[in-house]
């Protein structure tokens, strides 16, 4: 049996002391009180219509992500640490993208190739040579992070295209606060509800100067969508329109959006469609999501938007090795956080190594996410490693692999009560012309099925809410 | 305010009324039951649903059950009762940002409802309770839209959509039941079954206390007419309605530095029709045609809402 760090019970088995209080209400709790708070924050969330789309899955495409009642608890030293990493690797990775899409120093430094960015299919060539306003391409970044230890975090991955799941933090807190009032009032938990507020002042501080009050909008594929429900809520915590494409119409290279009153100008999009949906003029023609000559004004410098096209290109697991040094590279300082190692298949001693430890290995495709498309080595039979296999030789330079990391578990209220579960965590990471800002916590999502990896909600992930201590817990280790 | 968002509102508000009036529509055949024909009734009830034909195309006679099922469910009936619902919350979830919280939640609780909903929902002896539901629903929805939200251009919409579908609502209603009712008015006012018949319409549009309050004397048709067109302390009148729907349209344009068009004459010409109208003349000029010439301009003015401020 592996052993695996807990985050309420350590290595050891006692109960480390940011959980402290976490494991006397448990204690005190009896099992069915616990499932009376789970239902009824169940009916909360369908209520408020918190649902997620899942693709496969046919007849109801609304659908519920677990939600767990037990927190994920971080004390105020642990976040300290990670906000220091985050803000590090992050604003190399604007580092990396302007560097990308301006001078290609790092290419000149001979840490990457023309040929690796030009030939990258997140590579956007319309953004050559076009420096957004405020030097910022990841305006709202995911960063991935999983724990192995007491002190040991790793990022998993970088997520610079949209990432999603922010709602889930605000909306898992405030249930929370309503199931659990007195655990607020003994606990001190550092809030997380500013983070609309923090988001509009990241887009606003990106908007051109026009002498208007920088007028912002997020623009959605619309309500079948699976994160719809991200999208207004963002808006509507915002205060800001939510719009649609065709609500979008550019002239004179300015974008203006449809209103009662006639055109409106808007200065900043934080668009959550894809690149190749935002212009049909450039990208994908048959595209009816985005709007026709959006790339020009952006070209133009009339229009912000947030994240700027081609930002994947830094979030991509093939890029992701090259992190660390890029950090090394663009600010003269170690990593804070770790990288998880990682094989890149494209290189035929990697893929040797890769073939040989199947097993032990999660190999992932370079451009899937969500979980898809992925191999668990140590949970997958031999047939499916085999077939995996043959895969892999076919297209070696579409997977990169890294050894299964021992994740972290936290307790999780399961049909025989808590019983640990694994766990990863994904801190929202908003740069601005301004600076960057962090909410303390993100989003806790957590893998149901007893010894699963997979956290991704489109497996059958759950989520938690996070919490970040507001000063050092005394007692206890 | 974005124009696609006034539309959704706008729809939404008259999907919510359209569903409750319906309801009204079906209680008040239900309650006729046993005081005259109920073939009569249950057409009739279809025709002010302005569904009779489609009826027609699936069911071969009218009985009780199947028209108050056609009218509750479909099949095949876009604007059945629960297809309302449907529809009031796909124009809900689009424009999630522009409701409340309570407004939300509202629409999103009664259709989560309606989802579970068995056959028997709307079997006769459970329908009333059905019925109640649904107009607790639209209730609940006026409700909170009423004490939360912002006076703003998203208000007025909705508001414009309730009205402008109430007014077509109410204009149907009467006409229909005048239209079944006429024949018999040669048989003697104030006989038994012709109280009972006007009384229907008055109990559709859940005025029979109001009338009592109003009149003071007997049901009569031309008391009934004139209170549901003319009247303005009656809130489902045409002139209540029109009222407030030239009210949101100065409200809209105010906003808009008072920009006007279409919508905003023929609104205000309604008005000041029902504003200015005596139920003698109207009776005497026709009122099955005053009131068609009611339900093509409430028609064209949706048309010119839609043509100022939804492209």
């Amino acid at each position: 049996m592996r052993q695996f760090f807990d985050d309420m019970h350590g290595t050891d088995g006692e109960v480390r002391a940011a959980y402290a209080e976490i494991a006397t209400w448990l204690a005190q709790t009896p099992p069915h009180a616990l499932n009376a708070k789970r239902e009824e924050a169940e009916r909360l969330f369908r209520r408020i219509g918190i649902t997620f789309a899942v693709y496969t899955e046919g007849g109801d495409t609304e659908r519920l992500i677990p939600f767990d009642i037990i927190p994920r608890v971080l004390d105020a030293d642990e976040w300290a640490f990670l906000e220091r990493g985050l803000k590090q690797r992050v604003t190399a990775l604007n580092l990396f993208l302007a560097d990308v899409y301006g001078a290609r120093e790092i290419v000149r430094a001979g840490k990457l190739t023309n040929e690796h960015i030009d030939t990258h299919p997140a590579y956007c060539a319309q953004m050559q040579g076009v420096t957004p306003p405020g030097g910022v391409y990841t305006h709202i970044s995911g960063i991935d992070l999983v724990r192995t230890g007491a002190n040991e975090f790793y990022v998993l991955e970088d997520n610079c295209r949209t990432p999603s799941g922010v709602s889930y933090m605000l909306e898992n807190r405030s249930v929370m606060m309503r199931l659990f009032p007195e655990l607020f009032a003994r606990i001190s938990v550092e809030p997380v509800a500013r983070y609309p507020q923090d988001l509009l002042r990241t887009l606003r501080s990106v908007a051109p100067s026009s002498g208007e009050d920088p007028c912002v909008v997020v623009l959605t594929p619309g309500q079948f969508n699976s994160a719809y429900y991200e999208h207004s809520f963002l808006a509507d915590e915002m205060g800001v329109e939510l719009v649609e494409g065709i609500d979008l119409v550019v002239r004179d290279k300015k974008v203006f959006m449809r209103t009662t009153g006639g055109l409106k100008r808007v200065h900043v999009i934080y668009r959550r469609i894809d690149d190749d949906f935002l212009d049909p003029m450039v990208f994908r023609p048959d595209s009816t999501l985005g709007a026709f000559g959006l790339m020009e004004a952006y070209r133009a410098g009339n229009v912000a938007l947030a994240n700027a096209p081609g930002a994947g290109i830094a979030d991509d697991k093939a890029i992701y090795m090259h992190v660390p040094e890029m950090i090394r590279f663009y600010l003269g300082e170690e990593p804070i956080l770790n990288n998880v190692p990682t094989w890149d298949c494209a290189n035929e001693g990697a893929l040797a190594y890769v073939l040989d430890h199947l097993e032990e290995l999660v190999v992932k495709e370079t451009r899937g996410s969500g979980g898809y498309g992925m191999l668990v080595g140590p949970h997958a039979t031999k047939t499916m490693r085999d077939d995996f296999a043959k895969k892999l030789r076919l297209n070696p330079a579409g997977y990169v692999a890294q050894p299964t990391l021992a994740l972290s578990t936290c307790p999780t209220f399961v049909a025989d009560g808590a019983a640990p579960r694994h766990v990863d965590l994904r801190p929202f990471v908003l740069s601005g012309a301004d600076g960057i800002r962090i909410v303390p916590g993100g989003l806790t999502r957590v893998a149901l099925t007893d010894g699963s990896l997979v956290v991704n909600s489109s497996q059958g992930g759950g989520t938690k809410d996070t919490w970040v201590l507001h000063t050092r817990q005394n007692g206890g280790k | 305010m974005l124009a696609r968002a006034a539309e959704s509102l706008f729809w939404l508000a008259r999907y919510m009324e359209r569903m409750d009036n319906l309801a009204r529509l079906i209680e008040a055949a239900q309650s006729m039951a046993g005081v005259l024909s109920e073939t009569e009734e249950w057409r009739s009830a279809l025709a002010a649903a302005g569904v009779d034909e489609l009826y027609d195309t699936v069911y071969d006679t009218v009985s009780p059950d199947s028209a108050a099922r056609f009218l509750c469910t479909g099949p095949d009936n876009s604007s059945a009762i629960i297809a309302c619902l449907d529809l009031a919350r796909i124009n809900a979830r689009a424009m999630r940002g522009a409701l409340t919280r309570d407004m939300w939640e509202a629409v999103n609780q009664g259709w989560l409802e309606s989802r579970h909903l068995t056959e028997r929902a709307f079997s006769a002896e459970t329908l009333p309770d059905t019925l109640d539901w649904v107009r607790t629903i639209s209730t609940r929805f006026s409700g909170a839209y009423e004490t939360t939200m912002l006076r703003n251009e998203n208000y007025w919409f909705i508001r414009l959509g309730t009205f402008l579908e109430r007014a077509d609502n109410t204009a149907r209603i009467l006409d229909v039941k005048y239209h079944l009712l006429l024949p018999q008015e040669s048989s003697g006012v104030g006989g038994m079954l012709d109280y009972y018949q006007w009384t229907s319409v008055l109990r559709a549009v859940s005025a029979v206390r109001a009338y009592q309050w109003v009149y003071r004397e007997e049901v009569k048709p031309w008391n009934v007419a004139e209170l549901l067109m003319l009247r303005p302390e009656m809130p489902r009148s045409l002139r209540a309605c029109y009222d407030a729907i030239t009210e949101c349209l100065e409200k809209i344009a105010a906003i808009h530095g008072g920009r006007r068009g279409e919508c905003h004459r023929i609104a205000g010409a309604q008005a000041s029709q029902l504003r200015y109208g005596r139920i003698g003349d109207i009776f005497q000029s026709g009122l099955h045609e005053h009131l068609t010439e009611q339900i093509e301009r409430a028609a064209e003015l949706g048309d010119q809402i839609a043509a100022h401020y939804m492209r």
